[in-house]
């Protein structure tokens, strides 16, 4: 198959490699770059475990291929760390135990962010449909819908 | 909903004030030390481990059929393709294993026995090779009759899961029945049932059914072997149970000449298990498939629709009650038997339906008692640990029942539960005495709690309010001899680094690891490290699995803090000559009470000792190791009658009560409060107990409300994906959820703790049953409690 040479940005450092017009985003990026906070959860876009920011709007890097971010800006939690609402929803989901095995905090944390940056007042539906593509066993949603809330009301 | 509804009482600040009983670590909310790792997405989970260019990757050759015989397996063309390595198949590995029964090869030998088994492997270099070449493998089957109903298994002319069941090797507590497809029966025989049914002002028989359903736990399974040139076989596992899998792969693979100290597990952090990773399930492939390509890491990883067929599952029940009860609220006889569907192998499954027999009266005193509890092979996926190990399945049809005879009787429902509830001294169904338990405290709490007796009106003329309000219990099941141990070792600044090998499976373990530890040795959690096992680093546990983590590792860290506190109080009475009795610790120093002023900071003698006033120094580093066993327990006991024995350690109590809004017309059901009451004895980290209160609920609502899984005649899962069997998202979550913590000290338990990461989604199923009952009238017998369910009965009864 002929391999394709793609240039993006993945948390603020310009990357380029060779891929293959079938690789898939989210291998590329946990096997060949080293970013390993989106995870592996499902392959067919259910469950956002896989959530990246492209762009600054989250997707699902499972569905997406390798080819599509090309000249893309990627972000994912390793550089997000340093956006002014996620260190705000970190320390909140810390504080709430937001989170319990710690799966889905990379994908969720993402939603939240985007959400957030969009709209730092959202209403508790908003929350919850922003986050509702991002499964998660654990916590039962209660403690992560709270602590997005007071991050964004600055509690 | 807006925010203001949202009352969950989680997230409160840390007490930092000390606590009435005098402890200052244990007791207090302490935010996780697995926190900012998680949250920054820097934990690693197995799959995220880097093991360079040369690693290879496994794919599987699958049973399309639910039992079929291998004729022939063809797996030259698949040896061919480039980029492979090797492949394997039954041929390669032919001894069984098991947990408690061995039942199963690595890879299916002659037979088949359900869709999705593993026949072949195929290892080769990169993930897309081994997949294709996978489906090079020819396999010449020839089908044979399969059975996938748990009754049906029981009739004479049914076909044989296992012909050759009389020669496996199993547990001394089970009790298969050669020639049939029960693997094991356990029976509960107590008292005089016939003399409790004529005793009774009401006696009444159904049948309630639970389907399977799947753990789906995020992180699917990982596992990756690698067996070297000196004869070790290391594991990276996704596993609830390191030392168990340890000892399996030892034992399975012991004709390569491996031995328990060859073989070394280490488990990462776990994207979720809930049981589903406990035991051995696919982590046996890739230990094997080690072993077929020594020098070269191998790695296997389920795809989700794997996940789903071929883990084990939750085992399905149908359950039929006879129940005698009188007037007043006394349960008088109580004939239970549960038909337990347990799949293609039970080897762990059977204890599910070992526990659920051993406790099937519920948390209620019935002296008069008869459980025949039936594992039975079928023709489905095998099935074993989910959280709740077989209560939730007995539950859903006991209280279900029980509210029944209750309001058949004129009873209030929740009157009754209080009038027969089990004490503290009761008879237990095997015989042993019930533990101290909070269980009315919790009934009280809750049904304050819902307002019970007060009849509510939705605003919507559409809609109906029901209410409830059930019971709940469960035991660890273990082993009588599982075991837990922990080391712990003081370094040079004063901190301390526990070893254990309970997992971090979320719930919570490393940091109410480390407050048991800080609270022996006044030390704060900042200053304890505490991390995922290496079973060569780290002391043996048995499993992190039954609730009972929190107790019996807690147990074993206390120990080994205690043993640490000796060694230090000894060192300072020989060199300070001062009287132990006099010596207590605080704010990380030993202090004197007859001495007021002298304070000896740990970091000043935990690694390098004490001067001596002849310059000499005393002491060196300070240790301390914990073991402890459940030595009172005991699983032998009458086969006939279940009597004699003392299988289960002690019992976890609760209540819960719900307020559902159901929608006459399209049965659409809106939880708007629940409520659970727990007694864990006491909460180390009561902020970790209401998570795993608000968490275990909706995993027992998704249950009760969405999940379900569906075969077709022929033994395959429909709905092997996230699209198809739904699990909650943040959109189905209740209105209001309300935790509560009762605490009657289990007098054996770490700071008087017991466990309660299962019990929280036990109770679900009868609750939305009994409150869907209450508000519209109609009974469904049958999981799950779907909204088409509840509009068909409603409108039939219309």
């Amino acid at each position: 198959m002929k391999k394709h040479e793609i240039s993006f940005t993945l948390n603020g450092e310009k990357v380029s490699l060779e891929v293959a017009p079938n690789d898939v985003l989210l291998d590329v990026l946990r096997g060949r770059l080293g970013i390993k906070s989106p995870k592996v959860g499902c392959d067919r876009g259910d469950c956002g475990t896989c959530t990246v920011l492209m762009n600054g709007r989250t997707m699902r890097s499972c569905l997406a291929l390798a080819v599509e971010a090309d000249g893309a800006e990627i972000v994912t939690l390793e550089g997000a760390n340093t956006r002014k609402w996620t260190q705000r929803l970190q320390k909140k989901f810390h504080e709430k135990n937001a989170f319990q095995c710690g799966f889905c905090a990379p994908g969720v944390i993402l939603s939240a962010t985007e959400l957030l940056e969009k709209d730092p007042r959202p209403s508790a539906h908003d929350i919850k449909e922003a986050i509702a593509g991002n499964l998660c066993r654990c916590t039962g949603y209660e403690p992560i819908v709270a602590a997005i809330d007071e991050a964004a009301k600055g509690k | 909903m807006d925010l203001q509804k949202l009352k969950t009482r989680t997230g409160k600040a840390p007490k930092a004030a000390k606590a009435a009983d005098g402890l200052k670590v244990v007791g207090a909310s302490v935010p996780r030390v697995d926190g900012w790792e998680k949250i920054k997405g820097a934990a690693k989970y197995t799959d995220d481990l880097e093991f360079g260019p040369g690693l290879l990757y496994a794919a599987l050759v699958e049973s399309p059929f639910a039992h079929a015989r291998i004729k022939s397996v063809d797996i030259s063309a698949a040896e061919r393709t480039r980029g492979v390595v090797k492949v394997v198949t039954g041929r390669n590995f032919t001894h069984k294993f098991g947990l408690y029964m061995n039942d199963r090869y690595i890879f299916a030998k002659d037979v088949v026995r359900f869709v999705g088994e593993q026949v072949a492997a195929v290892v080769a270099t990169d993930p897309k090779t081994a997949l294709a070449a996978a489906a090079l493998v020819k396999v010449e089957y020839e089908e044979l009759p399969a059975v996938m109903d748990p009754v049906k298994a029981l009739e004479k002319d049914s076909p044989l899961v296992h012909p050759d069941l009389k020669d496996y090797s199993h547990v001394p507590w089970f009790f298969p029945k050669p020639g049939t497809n029960i693997a094991h029966w356990r029976k509960i025989r107590k008292g005089d049932l016939e003399k409790g049914f004529r005793e009774a002002d009401l006696v009444m028989e159904d049948t309630y059914t639970v389907p399977r359903y799947a753990h789906c736990a995020i992180e699917p399974h990982a596992a990756v072997g690698l067996y070297d040139a000196s004869g070790r076989l290391t594991m990276w596992t996704s596993s609830q149970s390191p030392f168990t899998q340890r000892h399996v792969f030892a034992e399975t693979l012991k004709s390569f000449g491996l031995g328990h100290k060859d073989v070394r597990v280490i488990s990462t952090y776990i994207g979720g298990g809930f049981g589903g990773k406990a035991g051995v399930t696919m982590e046996i492939i890739a230990a094997a498939l080690a072993i077929a390509v020594p020098g070269r890491p191998v790695k296997l990883l389920w795809n989700r629709a794997q996940e789903f067929y071929n883990t084990y599952q939750r085992l399905g029940v149908t359950a039929k009650i006879k129940m005698g009860a009188t007037k007043d609220g006394r349960i008088t006889a109580l004939d239970f038997k549960l038909h337990w569907d347990a799949g293609a192998y039970v080897e762990y499954g059977a204890n599910v339906v070992n526990a659920a027999g051993l406790s099937a009266s519920g948390p209620y005193k019935i002296d008069n008692l008869s459980v025949d509890s039936m594992c039975t092979y079928t023709n489905l996926p095998p099935c074993g640990a989910y959280r709740g190990f077989g209560y939730s399945e007995f539950l859903f049809g006991l209280e279900s029942h029980i509210t029944r005879m209750a309001q058949k009787l004129g009873v209030d429902p929740v009157a009754f539960r209080k009038k027969s509830a089990i004490s503290e001294g009761d008879v237990l169904p095997y015989g042993a005495h019930m533990n101290p338990n909070g269980i009315r405290e919790a009934i009280e709490k809750v049904e304050k709690e819902i307002k019970w007796g007060v009849k509510e009106k939705s605003r919507d003329p559409n809609k109906a309010i029901g209410k409830a309000v059930v019971c709940f219990w469960k035991s660890p099941a273990m082993p009588p001899n599982a075991s837990s141990s922990a080391f712990l070792k003081f370094n040079e600044d004063g901190s301390i680094n526990i070893l254990v090998s309970g997992m971090e499976i979320g719930q919570g373990l490393l940091t109410v690891m480390a407050q048991i530890a800080g609270e022996v040795l006044a030390m704060p959690v900042s200053k304890i490290r505490v991390e995922t096992p290496d079973t060569d680093r780290n002391p043996y546990e048995w499993q992190t699995v039954g609730s009972h983590v929190t107790w019996g590792c807690g147990n074993a860290v206390k120990r080994a803090a205690l043993e640490a506190k000796e060694r230090i109080l000894d060192l300072v009475q020989r060199v300070h000559c001062l009287d132990k009795s006099t010596l207590y610790l605080e704010d990380e120093c030993v202090k004197c009470r007859t001495k007021p002023g002298f304070a000896l900071p740990f970091r000043d003698f935990v690694i390098n000792g004490i001067e001596a006033e002849d310059h000499t120094f005393k002491g060196g580093p300070i240790m301390g190791s914990g073991v402890f066993m459940p030595e009172f327990a005991s699983a032998i006991s009458n086969p006939e009658t279940g009597q004699g024995g003392h299988p289960n350690v002690h019992y976890t109590t609760g209540s819960a009560g719900i307020i559902l809004e159901v929608d006459r017309e399209t049965g659409k059901m809106k939880i708007r409060k629940v409520a659970l009451a727990v007694d864990c004895g006491k909460a180390i980290n009561p902020d970790l107990v209401r998570g795993q209160i608000v968490g275990g609920l909706l995993q027992g609502f998704a249950t009760v409300l969405y999940e379900d899984m569906r075969y077709n005649d022929k033994g395959r899962l429909l709905n092997p994906n996230f699209s198809d069997y739904k699990i909650p998202t943040a959109m189905d979550m209740p209105d209001e959820v309300v935790p509560l913590i009762v605490e009657v000290p289990q007098p054996d338990g770490p700071f008087g703790a017991r466990g309660v990461g299962e019990h929280t989604m036990i109770p679900c199923a009868p609750l939305i049953a009994n409150a869907v009952a209450d508000a519209l009238g109609v009974r469904i017998k049958s999981m799950p409690v779907t909204k088409e369910k509840v509009a068909l009965a409603a409108r039939a009864a219309r």
